[in-house]
């Protein structure tokens, strides 16, 4: 035998075991070449798989275990050493590839493992994000189904299109049998079926209050499952099937005062009305969470579009009630208007109506007084003579009180000896002062002026007023006037705090006080005093006649001297001092006491006396015209010019209040013109006042002028001066009967 | 001239004018009515006198003139003469007149002539006179001052 190289199996090739693992060999190699086949192939069809790497490793280690087995067929009979050579560089080959594979698989199977657990883990999400969804998209409907609902409800502010759209909305959106709303009767002691949905006209149903399960709906704010056999469900006809379940829930009746912004009206309102809603009968449907819960909400919203329609009711007829107010309001307003006027105007009228009788009764009486009467008859005419004074002072009071209201009363301001007017209401006051053995004595300070500027007749009205008041209201005792210039630090008195008097250089105020130790007053009825027609009862006073206008009268007066007036009294029985201060002006010059004899002094001095006054000047002497135009233009009027007779007539209108008419030409025209005027203005005020111009103021000239009804007669030329006084005196007097 | 030498020129003037019997109380009234929204009145009125007077005349003239004179005619024309004359008081015009319309009533044509020239020969002077009057008031005017009023005691 030959040495080859040939490596001789361990055992005999012909062992029946060797030819199991031949065949046992063959099959694994093709298996190990058949799997990274089947690999490859699978995972291609698949789109990711992210261990490439590891597949190629892998299918490495197959193919080198494979090529192993393979290449061990060879060694089971006699091989060279080559044969040998392979097979021992691919089972080192493999041996590698294996370990490696090995190594990477430790890191690869734990991930592999993971991503079962990942999948399981995302299945579960997912599933729980679908109920999520399942949730929400039923809220999402309830919402929508709320807001639908709110929206029907509140589109309308008519109380029964609420509740019935109410009804018919839950009834849709819930798909009920039926849907029904219990109000509460106004006893409050009892529902009764108010709306429902199927039945057009419910019958009135009613079902007392205090039942159980009614209480329990109106104690919770929810929707609460009832028995369908309760009497508030027992609405449908019972029938054989199955009826639905029914939910009830509580409608808050909000009442106008429990409508608080801050305080949710949960606890304070006491009255409910009940909702029931039915489900279908033999529906097996159920009542969910959400559906109740929009039952809550829509029970809620019903009862604020309730109270917003409760609230508008009540503010329309708020509104109504306003303008009935007001239209009455006009018409008072209208109908006290009217009243003033009328006053105002009868007080016109009366003005002069009365006085006029009251003067002649007086004025005849007086006379009266002078002739012979016997004892009886001088009785009788002195009573009345005292009677029409007290009624003439009544009457002259009232208007005055009524002109001083009006405002229409201004005083007439002139210089007058003060000391005289003290004087003068001593004497007036000195007889009923001795026959009541009253003691009057006057005080006037020494830095009193003498004279003053103001309202003399007011200022005695007032004092004899005031000391009038003293004397009526003492039964015994003294009356004491004082008179003198209120300083500075006295002005203001506690009595007035309001009246801050500021003395000047032109005016002093007058302070005078007058204190009697009569009745007194009482605190309380010092505020009347001023007031007409109030005054205080007590039988003295009511026996001593007097209307009670006279302090009121000269409250007035002294108001309007810019003074002040009031009363003190210690109370009933220890007499009273009235006190007042009155603005009087202090005269200027030193001879001023001249004054008072001068004859009035005219006050239209200056240019412009008669401002505006229309004038005609009818002259046919262009150059005497132009004249006497001058002088009427220089006095302020307004002059119209015509030279001749037509032209004055036809120019001649009610607005002229004079017309100068030159009549000194012979011949008898300019008479026949002012026969003409006054043929034209019938009413005698509406007629302008004619004068006549004329050169001579012969005997003749007059009569002419006088016959045909001239005004006047002036002699030509005319000074300024005497055409202001004549224009002066026409204008008051409306006649003139020569100014030479 | 200085300012004030004029203003005790026409002071005096004046003052001979009323001395003379030219002018009478009249004209005063006249001056009184002038003021600031009447300036020129006086010339105004004096220029409008010497018109008038200036056409009477003419017709008086005209009317004497006449182989039927008449009357009654000449007397309105004096009757306005005197008036105007009057009215602004050239009294010695107006006494004219009045003789002139003395001599018309009792229709005396020789006096009524003799009159007429009187007439027109008062209003010549009276005429210059006011002529006199206005330029010097002009002159003081222009040297900016103001004419004095005249303040007459009588």
């Amino acid at each position: 035998m030959d040495s080859c190289n040939c490596i001789e199996p361990q055992w005999p090739p012909d062992d029946l075991l060797m030819k199991y693992q031949y065949i046992s060999d063959f099959f694994i190699a093709l298996a190990y070449f058949s799997i990274p086949l089947e690999l490859i192939y699978f995972v291609k069809k698949s789109a990711v798989f992210p261990y490439r790497w590891v597949l190629v490793q892998f299918g490495a280690f197959i193919v080198l275990c494979g090529a192993t087995h393979l290449i061990n067929l060879w060694t089971f009979t006699m091989h060279t050493r080559t044969v040998a050579m392979v097979m021992t560089t691919a089972k080192v080959f493999t041996a590698v590839v294996s370990c490696a594979t090995a190594l990477m698989l430790v890191h690869i199977i734990p991930d592999l493992l993971s991503v079962k657990t990942r999948e399981l883990f995302l299945k579960n999400k997912a599933a729980e994000l679908d109920r999520e969804m399942g949730l929400i998209r039923t809220q999402e409907e309830t919402g929508r189904h709320v807001r639908m609902l709110t929206h029907e409800i509140r589109s309308t502010l008519d109380r029964h299109t609420i509740l019935k759209t109410t009804l018919v909305e839950l009834g849709r959106t819930l798909a009920l049998e039926e849907c029904a709303l219990w109000m509460p009767t106004r006893t409050g002691l009892e529902l009764q079926l108010s709306y429902t949905l199927r039945q057009q006209n419910p019958v009135g149903y009613t079902v007392p209050i205090h039942l159980p399960v009614i209480n329990q709906v109106f104690s919770s704010s929810h929707a609460v499952k009832i028995s369908p056999k309760c009497p508030v469900a027992r609405i449908r006809p019972a029938g054989k099937y199955m009826p639905g379940e029914v939910v009830a829930v509580r409608v808050p009746l909000l009442h106008l005062s429990n409508f608080q912004i801050n305080d949710w009206p949960e606890l304070s309102t006491k009255r409910y009305a009940l909702m029931v809603l039915m489900l279908p009968s033999d529906s097996a449907r159920q009542w969910h969470a959400h559906e109740l819960e929009l039952v809550e909400v829509v029970a809620d919203q019903v009862a604020v579009a309730l109270s917003h329609a409760a609230i508008l009711e009540e503010s329309m007829r708020a509104r109504d009630l306003l303008m009935e107010q007001n239209v009455a309001l006009d018409l008072a307003r209208r109908e006290a208007e009217t009243a003033i006027r009328a006053r105002n105007d009868f007080l016109a009228v009366m003005n002069h109506e009365m006085r006029t009788p009251m003067h002649a009764i007086i004025a005849l009486s007086s006379l009266l007084q002078e002739t012979e009467l016997t004892p009886e008859q001088r009785l009788m005419v002195e009573t009345i003579l005292k009677s029409s004074n007290l009624l003439s002072t009544l009457i002259n009071d009232v208007l005055d009180l009524s002109r001083l209201e009006d405002g229409s009363l201004q005083l007439d301001l002139g210089t007058f000896n003060l000391f005289a007017v003290f004087r003068e209401v001593l004497n007036l006051i000195k007889p009923i002062a001795s026959v009541k053995k009253l003691h009057v004595s006057l005080n006037l300070a020494p830095d009193l002026p003498e004279y003053a500027i103001g309202d003399e007749k007011r200022l005695m009205q007032t004092i004899l007023n005031v000391v009038g008041n003293a004397v009526k209201f003492s039964k015994e005792g003294s009356i004491s006037i004082t008179a003198f210039v209120a300083k500075s630090e006295l002005l203001r008195d506690s009595q007035t705090p309001e009246f801050f008097p500021v003395p000047s250089d032109n005016h002093f105020y007058l302070r005078v006080q007058v204190k009697d130790s009569g009745v007194g007053i009482s605190p309380q009825d010092i505020p009347k005093l001023f007031t007409k027609f109030a005054q205080t009862q007590s039988t003295a006073t009511r026996n001593s006649g007097g209307s009670g206008l006279g302090l009121a009268i000269c409250k007035r007066f002294v108001n309007l001297m810019e003074g002040h007036i009031w009363i003190e009294s210690e109370g009933l029985g220890k007499g009273c001092t009235a006190i007042f201060m009155v603005k009087l002006g202090i005269p200027e010059r030193l001879n001023e006491p001249k004054l008072p004899f001068m004859p009035k002094v005219p006050t239209n001095h200056g240019p412009t006396a008669f401002p505006g006054l229309k004038v005609l000047v009818m002259d046919e002497n262009g150059v005497s015209r132009m004249v006497t135009k001058g002088l009427l233009v220089h006095l302020g009027c307004d002059v119209t010019m015509v030279s001749s007779r037509e032209e004055c007539l036809r120019v001649v209108s009610h607005e002229h209040k004079v017309v100068f008419m030159d009549v000194c030409v012979p011949g008898m025209d300019g008479y026949e013109v002012a026969i003409r005027i006054n043929e034209k203005f019938t009413k005698r005020h509406e007629r302008p006042i004619i004068v006549a111009l004329t050169g001579n103021t012969d005997k003749v000239t007059k009569e002419n002028c006088m016959r045909v009804g001239m005004d006047g007669i002036i002699l030509k030329p005319v000074s300024l001066d005497k055409m202001r006084s004549v224009l002066s005196d026409l204008l008051e007097h409306r006649v003139l009967f020569e100014a030479i | 001239m200085e300012l004030v030498q004029i203003q005790r020129r026409l002071v005096d003037y004046t003052k001979s004018l009323f001395m003379e019997g030219f002018l009478d109380a009249q004209f005063l009234q006249l001056q009184q009515l002038q003021d600031d929204s009447n300036p020129d009145f006086v010339f105004e009125v004096v220029s409008l006198f010497f018109e008038d007077s200036e056409k009477l005349l003419n017709e008086l003239t005209i009317a004497l003139d006449q182989p039927n004179v008449d009357f009654k005619k000449i007397d309105s024309h004096v009757h306005q003469l005197k008036g105007s004359s009057s009215s602004i008081g050239a009294q010695r015009v107006k006494n004219a007149c009045i003789a002139f319309r003395n001599y018309c009533d009792v229709q005396n044509i020789e006096g009524c002539l003799t009159c007429l020239q009187q007439v027109k020969q008062e209003c010549y002077l009276v005429k210059n006179k006011f002529e006199t009057l206005f330029r010097l008031e002009q002159q003081i005017m222009a040297s900016g001052g103001s004419v004095p009023t005249i303040e007459l005691g009588f």
